[in-house]
């Protein structure tokens, strides 16, 4: 149980691919990670969300120590461990594809980090024996990969992981290679476990349905930078910027221009007025253009005025709400006051429409006095 | 097309179905697989037919006629050439050779070969340049290179015995014999051999080495385990088909040689290093006895088939 | 506590410094080995007789000044010339027909599928196995039935014994590689199975294909067998057989000569297998593995 911590990480890879004799002209290096600060609880589940390309896995394998930082520190229970290669770090991680040694049984999978670290054989196996009961394999011991399912696999690794009792589990996206059934299911049994375990988690994935289930914090990232962490309540009700803002939440929240500000509201709070309480909500015209019946919920797409540019966006009414909606005709709609965000055209940060305070994406506090 | 369609195996379903287009119902025969594949077999097919198995078995009739240079009338003589070249010592010194120095170069070459391949992944400044200059033994006609390792070995100039002589490992005016002497002639064979092969399975054993998914080798990293660790648990055996085949053509390019001993030592000292190619060719060629000649190098195959497939055969065991 | 953690950190800098430091040397330490013989032999090459013919003389230094007189001599007054120009064009001659009967052959095992492909594959590669030391005798009377003994026509009739089974291996294995889709998908679009071929598929194992001419020049080359037991006179030879017998007199060796022959066929040689190494490395990895 370990504190993960970095601090001003930069990485840079360079775009020249390996030393080639021919050099490229200018040549650009990317910045996989651009300044990040994070640091976890003890015991926390934290997960790094983003799209591709965000750096999020360049993140989680620097923690590993399979990336050494360009600048900046990483530091594992309260230690500076750049520098030292994975194994000085006592961190086990989870790969996507469960890198599972495929000429081992499971036994020789799961035992390999402790004969590495030099463990007696009688400890060894119960301490194998140990995991894999945990994790309900223990049927699988003398299997080989190739004979397991892509769920048993993934436990094989949660186990080889386990082992160990490491500082942090790192995990990289483990449950994009299962069957969409099985994704919930094995979400449930991973947060179980963690919690049954409660080991430092980090936790990569592009899937923000995941995220929002699994995650204790959810560091929403984009291109290399760290755009907002916050528990998943707050990355939902109270985005950063227009980036988390739109990226969290299926459908995404609707963005409304008006002189330089973008104001946003989520599908689910935009109803028709008669759903609302009159004295607290900013009354707008929807005029529709289809309707999607969504398990139970109807989405309602169409073009809004009255809040600001003519700008289509999408309504969410549960089936609570039965006010007839005809497609091709206007409608009154209106969205709580409460329920408005603001952002600022040109940054896309949020601010509050009131002061104008701009709010600070990495830590969540508030700075006063500065211009959005 | 003037070709006349071979008749397939049997009407293959698998084939009239792949074949099928929608332009004519008569298909043309570009589309009937059963027939398209045997046409493409064919040239080749009887092209080695021709010219690797007719030749065997005439070797095989060679063996056991009275066939020579001088008189090429062909005469059943039975086992005649073999009873006489059992008798020969030097036919069993060759046959030990051949075995000896196919044996300690082959795992010379493995052994070489996979460090090399290491070195050949690796990244690093200048990576062409020591690919190129690794490359060399290789592809240089196992002649010349043997004339080269002539000179080297020279019993009076030799430049290696040259710079023994300045370290002080040698009295001045004295040589190895490299050449000349038994043991280290077949020393130098051997060594020959294995510079001009470990490029070769350097180069096949790289291949297994970049498809090591790069996963399992963080994955290990992670895991705890060190650089030699890693190499005897996780590299090696996931390469250990790839290593499999160089050693198979290591043996190969070893034991079918022939250049290298001709130059070299030309069989000398008194047969020292004769093996069963260069034997086979002096008794054959020179000597004009053509039937003893081939029964000589008939033993050739058979050990060689041998090896071959009880590599291949560990190789597909090793699938998983 | 922090101090531990420096030490490491300390330790293991000094170790990936000594990593590189190991890698370096032992990349130079194998370029060396594998080199040595071909940088002496250009070193040789200029030297002078009353330099070379002398045991005290540094071999590596020109003790008297350098000359050029053997590498003219090479040119001028030996067939070097004819053995090259014989080399190259059987060995292109050779290709062509390997790729013409191996190109197809391998297609057919790799994508076709019989169901005695994999018998066949294994059959080849058995082939491959029969020596040439050991049909050289037949073959060289069947060159003489033929009427081609004592030409280098022999050698273009007979080399590609030696190419086309490791060939078509190798072809197997970059053919496999493609995904079949490829194929498919023009042969809906409305190929035959030959077009398709010819316009989905030979594209794309255009580099493995480079790679096989490569590797059997290579081979042909390199052969020195046949080249010796069906090719007497001068003018016809190779430059594996040519140099060699040329160049040796008896007990004569015009050493320097010879070095230089050495290191001027090599050099290009492995320039242009170094060139096509990548390519050479998938094929390998598909047709070993798999094959």
């Amino acid at each position: 149980m370990a504190v993960v911590e970095v601090r001003n990480l930069v990485k840079e890879f360079d775009s020249r691919l390996g030393r080639r004799r021919w050099r490229r002209a200018g040549g650009t290096a990317v910045r996989a990670i651009d300044g990040v600060s994070l640091a976890t609880t003890e015991g926390e589940y934290l997960v790094l969300l983003g799209p591709s390309g965000c750096g999020k896995t360049t993140l989680l394998r620097t923690i590993a120590g399979l990336e050494q930082p360009t600048e900046g520190d990483v530091l594992i229970d309260g230690e500076v461990v750049t520098g030292l290669p994975p194994r000085a770090r006592r961190v086990a991680m989870v790969f996507q594809s469960y890198a599972l040694y495929p000429h081992k049984t499971v036994q020789g999978n799961i035992v390999f980090p402790l004969r590495a670290a030099g463990m007696p054989a009688e400890e060894r196996n119960q301490r194998a024996l140990w995991a894999a009961e945990l994790l309900g394999i223990a049927h699988l011991l003398q299997r080989r990969p190739r004979q397991l399912s892509g769920g048993e696999r993934q436990r094989v690794a949660l186990a080889r992981a386990l082992v160990r009792q490491p500082q942090a589990f790192l995990l990289d996206e483990p449950l994009s290679n299962l069957d969409a059934k099985l994704r919930a299911s094995a979400r449930d049994e991973l947060k179980r476990f963690q919690g049954e375990v409660g080991t430092t988690t980090v936790y990569v994935t592009h899937d923000q349905v995941e995220a929002m289930g699994l995650g204790d914090r959810i560091a929403v990232m984009s291109e290399g930078t760290v755009r907002q962490v916050g528990p998943p309540v707050e990355v939902y009700d109270d985005p950063a910027d227009t980036f988390v803002a739109t990226f969290i939440g299926s459908p995404p929240m609707n963005l409304v221009r008006r002189d330089g500000t973008l104001v946003g509201f989520r599908p689910e709070h935009l109803l028709p007025t008669g759903a609302l309480n009159a004295d607290d909500r900013t009354e707008l015209s929807l005029s529709v253009d289809r309707i999607e019946y969504l398990s139970g919920d109807r989405h309602v797409y169409g073009t809004v005025t009255g809040i600001g540019e003519a700008t289509r966006v999408v309504a969410r009414l549960p089936a609570t709400v039965d006010t007839p909606i005809t497609a091709g005709t206007g409608h009154p709609f209106a969205v709580a006051r409460s329920r408005l965000r603001y952002f600022d055209a040109a940054t896309g940060l949020r601010r509050d429409a009131a002061n104008g305070s701009s709010r600070d994406a990495a830590t969540g506090s508030s700075r006063d006095g500065e211009a959005g | 097309m003037a070709i006349r369609e071979a008749p397939p195996a049997a009407t293959d379903p698998a084939a009239t179905a792949a074949g099928r287009t929608t332009r004519s119902t008569r298909r043309s025969l570009a589309d009937r697989d059963g027939a398209l594949a045997w046409i493409f077999l064919l040239p080749s097919v009887v092209y080695i037919l021709a010219l690797v198995a007719v030749p065997f078995f005439l070797a095989i009739g060679f063996a056991l006629s009275d066939v020579t240079a001088g008189d090429a009338s062909y005469d059943y003589v039975g086992l005649d050439n073999f009873r006489a070249i059992f008798d020969d010592p030097v036919f069993w010194r060759s046959l030990g050779n051949t075995l000896l120095f196919t044996g300690v170069s082959m795992v010379l070459i493995v052994v070489l070969g996979k460090v090399l391949a290491n070195i050949l992944v690796a990244d690093f400044r200048g990576k062409w340049v020591v690919r190129f200059l690794v490359l060399l033994p290789w592809t240089t006609p196992a002649t010349l290179a043997a004339v080269s390792w002539l000179w080297l070995l020279d019993s009076i100039y030799s430049p290696i015995d040259w710079v023994l002589r300045q370290l002080g490992f040698l009295g001045p005016e004295q040589n190895m014999y490299w050449l000349g002497e038994p043991g280290l002639a077949m020393g130098s064979v051997i060594a020959v051999h294995v510079w001009r092969l470990t490029p070769l399975a350097a180069v096949i054993i790289t291949a297994g080495l970049v498809a090591i998914p790069k996963d399992l080798d963080e994955a290990a990293r992670v895991d705890g385990a060190g650089f030699w660790r890693r190499m005897f648990e996780v590299t090696i055996p996931m390469t250990l088909p790839v290593i499999a085949v160089s050693a198979l053509f290591g043996a190969i390019f070893t034991f079918t040689d022939m250049a290298v001993v001709d130059v070299l030592t030309n069989g000398g000292p008194n047969n020292a290093t004769q093996v069963l190619t260069s034997w086979a060719f002096l008794r054959g060629i020179d000597g004009g006895d053509v039937g003893q000649g081939a029964a000589i190098a008939l033993f050739l195959f058979p050990l060689l088939l041998a090896a071959a497939i009880a590599i291949l055969r560990s190789v597909r065991r090793m699938e998983f | 506590m922090a101090s531990r953690t420096e030490a490491l950190r300390r330790r293991y800098a000094r170790r990936r410094v000594g990593g590189r430091i190991g890698v370096y040397a032992a990349a130079v330490l194998a370029a060396f080995l594998c080199a040595m013989p071909f940088l002496w032999s250009l070193i040789t090459t200029f030297k002078q007789n009353r330099d070379l013919y002398n045991p005290r003389n540094n071999p590596f230094l020109y003790n008297r000044p350098a000359t050029p007189d053997h590498l003219l001599y090479l040119f001028d007054r030996t067939a070097f010339g004819a053995f090259v120009w014989n080399t190259l064009w059987v060995g292109l001659i050779v290709v062509a027909i390997t790729l013409l009967l191996a190109l197809p052959a391998a297609y057919a095992l790799a994508r076709l599928d019989r169901p005695w492909a994999s018998w066949f594959g294994v059959a080849i590669f058995l082939v491959y196995l029969v020596p040439p030391s050991l049909l050289f005798l037949s073959l060289s009377r069947m060159v003489v039935l033929i009427g081609l003994q004592d030409s280098t026509w022999s050698l273009v009739l007979v080399y590609p014994t030696i190419t086309i089974p490791v060939s078509v291996w190798l072809l197997i294995g970059f053919l496999k590689a493609i995904p079949r889709d490829i194929e498919e998908q023009a042969m809906v679009d409305g190929y035959s199975r030959v077009g398709a071929f010819w316009r989905a598929v030979a594209p794309l194992v255009g580099p493995g294909i480079v790679a096989v001419i490569v590797f059997a020049f290579t081979l042909t080359a390199s052969e020195s067998i046949y080249a010796l037991a069906f090719v007497s006179p001068t003018g016809e030879k190779v430059v594996s057989t040519g140099v060699p017998t040329e160049l040796i007199r008896g007990d004569v060796f015009f050493w320097q000569s010879l070095q230089a022959a050495t290191v001027l066929v090599a050099l290009p040689i492995a320039a242009l297998f170094n060139l096509f190494l990548d390519r050479f490395v998938t094929g390998f990895t598909m047709g070993a593995v798999k094959g």
